[in-house]
């Protein structure tokens, strides 16, 4: 008797079925992962089995849980099972705690409301589960309200209250996703270690996840299930093709790049520069600290580093729309100096930015074609609107889009359509410097891939330079020729792909690589490899900024930052590049 | 969608230019004028063979057409006062909103300080400084609500400004003026209108509340206010002199509130997506 048995689940809106005849099994104790690409319906799908569906949907088929029956089930009854049988954590923990509530009081009525103790035993219970979730000073953090605590440590409380009425199954609905790769590998390493006899259903988007973390796959496509299998046999022989496809658009880390070489000149050179913002009561929050940087044409080279780092700050002092605190950028021999509004029209077109978010960054009032148009109508003037239409339909084939979609609006597009649309704006002007600000990561894989490639072509046809920020390391082993680790705004190590990824020498790129989960059941996850979290920028440690959260730390690294030093081509701050061997 | 396929749009907009409507032809078809009284007729009640469909008053003068003239003066008032705000406002808060800083912190210091004079006490004596007269009341209205207004687009501008789609247009060289007509603007108009159908409402009945006060509009001119005035005083023996006037104000401001329901809902994306 399996404990969950969901038979032709459908849930429909209008006519719309988002889950369409899905049927699984799972066993008690079993994980299973539930993966697929947005509007897949994976999240329909775990909301169907808590009951939380909006009113609109309509629900058929069953789900037999544990001998009962839970499509059509009286609210009374999904109260019973929420929390007690079924936990389940979402993907933003900022939504899902109420702010206003102190974080044990929220623990605390799950066990009052299912009657799980009583008196004093409650704040003892709840704060022993704060403790085993690894929140440091459990009695005092048992009173923090969520804005308090860090993404991770937020995630570490929700998870607490999936597990504090010991359910029979949890419900993962990407519990990572929001959160850094070094916290992800932390929080999916604790939720081995807590669920115990819970079964797990994992929803993802992510197959390195699945891969170390699911015994069970099930691949949904457009609300059908298309392949489910043992992890390990459907990684080595998909049975679909979807699944297929979906592997083969998950980025390898553990495989290196192939990428033709860099022959251009110099385009773009940055030399030291800082970035600091006032922060609440003058305090001066030092975002970025003495970056250097210099690109060719035709080269792409990587930003990466968790949240925090000083990515974007970097690239948007480089680029004008933050002041610069002191340093200097030169592009083509001429400085880019003050605020974007009044640098030389000519520098402007040369330096193109693409945003992580393609919604945002375009104007929900305007229509593609406006939007596209609008950087020509600013910079050739001249141009006839019909001569100008020419060009935007030209812009928008090179980014795979036909001249339907010259008329809509940025709501009426997907994700990655809006972003292919937001490149294509940049690339209309022929730049020679594209900055790309984490511009795949809201992309389902195999949209990720077509972008990407765009990317290379683009950069083949035209020399263009890339700078391509990003979280996502196996998305930049595959893409750029070299990288720069940033911790703390400040540089960490810099060196060519190849090197980096095969002999990082800093602790902690070696820690970002090793987070990355591998789409590759058959190596075992590793532990993840860095504890804690990224200090607060307002009050730094001293020495080695990296030295509270590095297992090589030694006296030296607590009192002196280190310089920044060269090891055959590689820059490297730490104090022991040279003693460490760091290889993988 | 259509801005007509919305029901609450379509039977307030509807209402509200029929009021408008028989406003601009009723005095003219009528064979009375607001002018001329006739003791012979005093306080008629409403009577369709009379000819005389909503009475007379206290003067004999012929109600329809007074009434008809107050509601072309209110309606007047209200769209020239909203206007007033509407540009002033809207073009003081996008600025002082996109410019942000030392501007900003000064242009919204002025707004505050207008907001502390007492709004009764600053149309009083503007009446006793001028010449008691229509203008003077759209000034006084428009001077008011306008603040409102300011604030309101300076606070959309300042989560609009640091949204991404601006710092793109700013990137790719489009010039500051054009980012607030195109990507600002267009962005404001769904709260900008809204808010306009509100001001409507409040214009009217600031104006009726100064006419009741005696500081509005000057006999023999009138609007609705100052016939609900007219009218109180001889609530026991002709209460249509009251109920009329006072009926269409309630209604009028009634379509313009769900007016601006039904317009926030027409101009919300996702409503209509």
């Amino acid at each position: 008797m399996s404990l969950l048995n969901v038979k032709q689940l459908s849930v429909r809106y209008n006519e719309t079925a988002v889950v369409d005849a899905l049927s699984f099994s799972i066993e008690n104790g079993e994980s299973v992962g539930l993966v697929g690409e947005s509007g897949s319906g994976k999240s329909q799908t775990a909301l169907a089995l808590l009951g939380l569906l909006p009113r609109q949907a309509s629900v058929s088929g069953s789900i037999d849980f544990d001998g009962t029956e839970l499509v059509a089930a009286s609210e009374e009854t999904f109260d019973e099972f929420r929390a007690r049988r079924i936990g389940i954590v979402f993907q933003d923990p900022m939504q899902a705690l109420n702010p206003y509530l102190r974080i044990g009081r929220q623990l605390r009525e799950i066990l009052v409301r299912h009657k799980l103790a009583h008196g004093a035993e409650i704040d003892a219970r709840v704060i022993a589960m704060l403790e085993r979730v690894g929140l440091s000073d459990a009695p005092r953090q048992f009173h923090a309200y969520p804005h308090q605590l860090s993404g991770g440590m937020r995630q570490r409380v929700m998870l607490a209250s999936a597990l504090i009425a010991e359910p029979d199954l949890l419900i993962g609905d990407e519990p990572t996703t929001a959160l850094d790769v070094t916290v992800q590998a932390q929080i999916l390493e604790l939720l081995e270690e807590m669920r115990d006899n819970t079964a797990l259903l994992l929803i993802t988007h992510d197959l390195g996840v699945v891969a170390g973390h699911c015994e069970r796959m099930l691949v949904l496509e457009k609300g059908r299930l298309v392949d489910a299998g043992a992890t390990t046999s459907l990684f080595a022989s998909p049975g679909h093709a979807h699944t297929r496809l979906l592997l083969d658009a998950a980025p390898r880390i553990d495989r290196p790049a192939e990428l033709p070489p860099v022959t251009g000149a110099s385009i773009l050179g940055i030399e030291s520069v800082s970035v600091r913002y006032t922060a609440f009561g003058n305090e001066q929050l030092h975002a970025v600290h003495n970056m250097s940087l210099s690109l060719r044409r035709g080269e792409t080279v990587a930003v990466v580093g968790e949240s925090g780092s000083g990515k974007s700050s970097f690239v948007r002092a480089v680029l004008g729309l933050v002041p610069m605190h002191s340093g200097r950028a030169v592009y083509a021999g001429a400085p880019l100096e003050g605020p974007v509004e009044r640098r030389a029209m000519a520098q402007r077109r040369d330096l193109q930015l693409i945003f992580q978010d393609p919604v945002s960054a375009l104007n929900p009032h305007m229509r593609v074609q406006s939007i596209i148009g609008e950087p020509l109508l600013v910079h050739e003037p001249g141009l006839s609107s019909r001569a100008r239409l020419e060009k935007v339909v030209e812009a928008l084939e090179q980014v795979g889009l036909g001249d339907e979609y010259l008329g809509r609006y940025p709501h009426e597009l997907s994700g990655g359509q809006a972003q292919r649309v937001a490149i294509a704006r940049a690339l209309v002007l022929e730049p020679k410097v594209l900055i790309c600000d984490e511009a795949v990561a809201a992309l389902d894989g195999s949209v990720r891939e077509q972008v990407l490639t765009l990317l290379r072509k683009a950069q083949e046809d035209a020399g263009l330079a890339i700078i391509f920020i990003s979280h996502d390391l196996a998305v930049v082993r595959a893409i750029s020729h070299r990288v720069v680790v940033l911790y703390m705004g400040r540089l960490v190590e810099l060196a060519d792909n190849a090197s980096l990824f095969s002999r990082p020498r800093h602790p902690y790129t070696r820690a970002l690589i090793d987070a990355v989960p591998v789409p590759n059941p058959v190596i075992a996850p590793k532990k993840a490899p860095l504890r804690g979290e990224v200090p607060s920028l307002l009050d730094p440690p001293s020495g080695c900024v990296f030295h509270p959260r590095c297992k090589y730390v030694n006296d030296i690294c607590r009192t002196t930052l280190p310089t920044t030093r060269d090891f055959g081509g590689a820059r490297v701050a730490c104090h022991y590049a040279n003693e460490i061997d760091l290889s993988i | 969608m259509s801005l007509f396929a919305n029901r609450t749009i379509s039977v307030c907009g509807g209402i509200l230019l029929t009021i408008a409507a028989c406003a601009l032809a009723g005095p003219w078809l009528s064979p009375h004028d607001y002018l001329t009284t006739n003791f012979d007729r005093q306080l008629l009640p409403p009577s369709i063979s009379g000819g005389q469909v909503f009475g007379t008053d206290d003067l004999g003068r012929d109600l329809f057409v007074r009434t008809m003239l107050g509601v072309r003066v209110t309606l007047l008032v209200a769209i020239v006062a909203s206007l007033v705000s509407l540009v002033i406002g809207v073009a003081y808060g996008a600025i002082a909103g996109f410019v942000g800083g030392r501007v900003d912190a000064a242009m919204m210091r002025f707004v505050d300080t207008l907001y502390a004079l007492p709004f009764i006490f600053f149309v009083i004596l503007l009446m006793v400084a001028f010449e008691r007269n229509l203008l003077l009341i759209f000034v006084a209205i428009g001077a008011v609500n306008w603040l409102d207004m300011a604030r309101i687009v300076r606070g959309q501008t300042l989560s609009l400004r640091e949204r991404e789609f601006v710092d793109a247009a700013r990137l790719m060289g489009v010039s500051t003026p054009r980012i607030l007509l195109h990507h600002i603007a267009p962005n404001l108009i769904g709260v900008v209108v809204v808010y306009v159908t509100l001001t409507i409402p409040q214009a009217i009945l600031v104006e009726s509340f100064l006419s009741f006060l005696g500081l509005g509009i000057q006999e023999p001119q009138t609007s609705l206010g100052a016939l609900v005035d007219a009218g109180v005083k001889q609530m026991e023996g002709a209460s249509w002199a009251l109920l009329i006037p006072a009926g269409l104000l309630a209604l009028i401001l009634l379509c313009f509130n769900f007016l601006g329901d039904g317009l926030r809902d027409f101009f919300d994306v996702r409503h209509t997506n």
